[in-house]
C-alpha cells in the first residue's frame, strides 16, 4: 500500500497521538477510559478554537500574535459587561463575538492593504488588546451570572458513564465547520490557493484582498469565541487570562502537520495537535513528580521534530520534481 | 525633500527628540543630572541604563533581521544565561570570589552562543524558516531556564556580581560600557570589514550571495551565533542588576521589544540592509516612552495600549503603500490595476 506522501505528516501526528495514549495507559492505573479522552476536549476546548482560526491564517501564509490578548480581552469584556454592567449574557455573547471580528478585520486590512507584515501588525494588535484589558480593570471579575456558571457545569452524558462540556461540543462543532469550510468551500480553496503563491492567485483573478482580511476575521472570531469558551471554563475575565497562547496555538498548528510557509495542511491536524497537547499535560499530571516546565520542553522537542519531518518530505518533494 | 530629511536616522531621531521634549515640557527637571558620591544620577542615566538589556539584544536582532531572519529565542536566552550564571555563584562557598564570577560570566556566554549556534544551524543547515526554527527554543528555552532555577528565583548575594549591571565606572552606569563595546565591535565588523556587506548580500539574495562566493550558510549561522552572544550578556545585565534569576519572567516579551527596536530604527524585516545605529536609538525610544508613561502618571498598565499605537504609527509611516496611499489623495489620476499589482509584485 503505498500512501500519498502529502498525508505523511497528518499520519505521523495521528499515530504519536495513538502512541502516547497507549503509552499511558499502559504506564498509569485509570489512564485508559473515555472521561480521560474527554477530558482533553474539555480541557482544551478553546485551545482547538483557538487553533482551528489559527490554521486558516497559517494556511493562507500570514501569522497572528494576538489570539492570547483577544481572548483575554474578551473575557474582560464579558465579564465587565455581565458583572459590572448588569447585561444580559444573550447581548453580550453576540457583541463579544462581533468585536473580535471587527479587530481581526482591521488587522487583516493593515496587513493587506499597508502591505506590513503579518508579524508586526499581530504583534500591535496583542498589545492593544492586552492593553484594554487593564483599562477595563487591573483585577480579576469573577463571575457569578446564573448563565455562566450553568454554562460551566451542565454536563452533557454520553454511553459509557462519561461526559462532555457545552464547551467542548462548542469546539467539536466548530472544528467540523473549519473542515468543511477548508476543503469543500470557494473560500477555503482560496486560502490555500493564497498561501500557495499569492502572485499565482492574484493572476488567476481570486479575490486576494476578500480571502486575506476575512482569514483574519476568522482567526478574530475564533479567538473571541474561545474567550467566551474560556470564561466559561474560567468563570472569570482576566487581563492576564492566556499569556503566550499565541505560542501554544502555533505549535499545536505546526506539531499537526501545517506548514508554516503556506499552502500545506489539514484541520483535522490542528485537532490532534492540540490533543497530542493536551495528552503531554495529562501524562505529566498522572506522573505527579514532573514539574510542569518539563511540558514546554517536550513541546519544543516535538516542535523540532515534527519540522524536522517536515523539511526532509518537502525537499525530497523538491528532488522528485527535478 | 531635503536629503537631510531622506537620512535614514531622520524618523527615529525625530520621535526621539518629540519624546525628550514632551518630558522636558511635562517636568522642567528631566534632563538635570547630579552627582552623588562620585555617581551621576537622572532620568537620562536610568534612561540608558535600564535599556542596556534591550539595546544589547536589538543589535544582535539587527544582523539577524538584515539577513532576511528573526530570532525569537532571545527573551529564552536571557532567562537561561541569567540562570546559569546566578545558579553557579550561588552554590559557589565565597560569592565574592573573582574566579567564581568570571567563570560563571564565561559559562553563560558559551552556553548562549551554543544556544545561538544551535538557532544558526537549523536556519543555515536545515534551511528551516527563521521564525520556526527560533520558535522552538523559544517554547523549550522558557522551560529549561525554569528547569535551572527549579521554577525559583535564585537570589545572589554577591556585590561582584552586581557590579555588572548596576556598578558604575567613571561616574557612569557599567552597563553603558558594555553596551558600547558591543555596539563598537559590531559596527567595525559590519562596517570596517566585508563582513557588513556579506551579511546585506545574503538578506537580499541567499543563492545569489553563494553563487558570488560568499559562503551563506557560514553568515547566517554567525549572526545567530552573535545574537545569542548578546542576548546571553543582556541576560547577565539584567540578572545582576536585581541580583536574581527568575526562570519565568526574565526577559519575557524581550524578542518583541527587541524587534519592535530595530523596525523602529529603520531596518526592514525584509532584509538586506541593516542600521546599528537607528536600532540603538530604537530601543532608545521604547525605553524612554516606558520612562515617560512612568513618568506622567498614566497607569503601567496602559503602557501596552500606548505602545501598540506607537507601532502602527511606526510602521504606518514605514510603509509604502500607506505612504502611496496618503499621496494618491493630492493626484487627480488613478491607476488602479497597476496599483493591485505592485501591492503584490513588490
Amino acid at each position: 500500500m503505498s500512501l500519498n506522501r502529502k498525508y505523511i505528516p497528518i499520519v505521523v501526528t495521528i499515530l504519536l497521538f495513538i502512541v502516547m495514549f497507549t503509552a499511558g495507559s499502559f504506564r498509569y492505573t485509570g489512564f485508559f477510559s473515555l472521561q480521560v479522552l474527554m477530558n482533553l476536549l474539555i480541557d482544551n476546548a478553546f485551545l482547538l478554537i483557538t487553533a482551528v482560526g489559527m490554521s486558516f491564517v497559517i494556511l493562507s501564509g500570514g501569522i497572528d500574535l494576538s489570539v492570547g490578548s483577544v481572548i483575554a480581552l474578551s473575557t474582560m469584556v464579558s465579564a465587565g459587561l455581565v458583572q459590572q454592567q448588569g447585561w444580559p449574557p444573550a447581548v453580550v455573547i453576540p457583541l463579544v463575538l462581533l468585536m473580535g471580528a471587527v479587530f481581526g478585520t482591521l488587522m487583516g486590512a493593515m496587513i493587506h492593504y499597508f502591505a506590513i507584515q503579518p508579524f508586526i501588525v499581530t504583534l500591535a494588535g496583542m498589545f492593544l488588546a492586552r492593553g484594554l484589558c487593564y483599562v477595563i480593570s487591573i483585577d480579576t471579575i469573577t463571575i457569578d451570572h446564573s448563565f455562566y456558571t450553568a454554562m460551566a457545569q451542565t454536563r452533557i452524558p454520553l454511553p459509557g458513564g462519561s461526559f462532555l462540556s457545552i464547551s467542548a461540543v462548542i469546539a467539536l462543532l466548530a472544528v467540523a465547520a473549519a473542515i468543511f469550510t477548508a476543503h469543500y468551500t470557494r473560500f477555503g480553496r482560496n486560502v490555500y490557493a493564497l498561501g500557495g503563491n499569492e502572485q499565482s492567485s492574484l493572476l488567476m483573478g481570486l479575490p486576494v484582498a476578500r480571502t486575506k482580511v476575512l482569514v483574519y476575521t476568522l482567526s478574530g472570531f475564533c479567538s473571541a469565541l474561545a474567550g467566551v469558551v474560556f470564561t466559561f471554563y474560567m468563570l472569570s475575565g482576566y487581563g492576564l487570562h492566556a499569556v503566550g497562547f499565541e505560542l501554544d496555538t502555533i505549535a499545536a498548528v505546526v506539531i499537526g502537520g501545517t506548514l508554516l510557509t503556506g499552502g500545506v495542511g489539514y484541520v483535522l491536524g490542528t485537532f490532534f495537535g492540540v490533543l497530542i497537547q493536551g495528552v503531554i499535560q495529562t501524562i505529566i499530571s498522572f506522573e505527579g513528580t514532573l514539574s510542569s516546565w518539563w511540558t514546554k520542553i517536550v513541546i519544543g522537542l516535538l516542535l523540532f521534530i515534527f519540522i524536522l519531518l517536515q523539511r526532509v518530505l518537502s525537499s525530497r518533494r523538491l528532488t522528485v520534481k527535478e | 525633500m531635503s536629503p537631510f530629511m531622506k537620512h535614514h536616522l531622520f524618523w527615529p531621531l525625530c520621535v526621539l527628540a518629540a519624546l525628550l521634549l514632551f518630558n522636558l515640557c511635562y517636568s522642567p527637571d528631566f534632563f538635570s543630572i547630579t552627582i552623588h558620591d562620585g555617581h551621576l544620577y537622572g532620568s537620562l542615566i536610568d534612561i540608558l541604563n535600564f535599556g542596556a538589556p534591550l539595546i544589547l539584544v536589538a543589535i544582535g536582532m539587527t544582523l539577524v533581521v538584515a539577513t532576511k531572519g528573526i530570532d525569537l529565542s532571545v527573551g529564552s536566552i536571557v532567562a537561561i544565561s541569567g540562570a546559569i550564571a546566578c545558579l553557579r555563584i550561588s552554590s559557589g562557598a565565597d560569592q565574592n570570589s573573582m574566579g567564581l564570577i568570571l567563570g560563571s560570566v564565561l559559562l553563560a556566554v558559551l552556553l548562549s552562543l551554543v544556544l545561538g549556534a544551535w538557532n544558526g544551524l537549523l536556519v543555515s543547515g536545515a534551511g528551516i524558516q527563521p521564525i520556526i526554527a527560533t520558535l522552538i527554543l523559544m517554547v523549550a528555552g522558557r522551560g529549561i531556564a525554569q528547569l535551572i532555577t527549579g521554577g525559583q528565583i535564585i537570589t545572589v548575594t554577591s556585590s561582584n556580581y552586581a557590579y555588572i549591571g548596576s556598578g558604575s565606572l567613571a561616574a557612569l552606569p557599567f552597563s553603558i560600557f558594555v553596551v558600547a563595546l558591543v555596539l563598537m565591535i559590531a559596527l567595525l565588523l559590519t562596517r570596517r570589514t566585508a563582513l557588513g556587506l556579506f551579511i546585506e548580500s545574503v538578506g537580499c539574495n541567499p543563492a545569489a550571495s553563494s553563487m558570488s562566493g560568499i559562503r551563506a550558510h557560514w553568515v547566517i549561522l554567525s549572526v545567530y551565533v552573535f545574537c545569542g552572544v548578546c542576548a546571553g550578556i543582556a541576560g547577565l545585565l539584567l540578572s545582576s542588576n536585581v541580583s536574581s534569576a527568575d526562570g519565568n519572567n526574565a526577559g519575557l516579551w524581550y524578542e518583541l521589544d527587541a524587534i519592535l527596536a530595530v523596525v523602529i530604527g529603520g531596518t526592514s524585516l525584509n532584509g538586506g540592509r541593516f542600521y546599528l545605529t537607528g536600532t540603538v536609538i530604537g530601543a532608545l525610544i521604547i525605553q524612554t516612552l516606558t520612562t515617560t508613561i512612568y513618568m506622567i502618571g498614566v497607569p503601567p498598565e496602559i503602557t501596552l495600549v500606548v505602545k501598540a499605537f506607537v507601532v502602527l504609527a511606526v510602521c504606518l509611516i514605514q510603509s509604502d503603500a500607506f505612504r502611496a496611499a496618503i499621496a494618491a489623495r493630492w493626484k487627480s489620476r488613478h491607476y488602479p490595476a497597476e496599483k493591485e499589482m505592485g501591492r503584490h509584485v513588490s
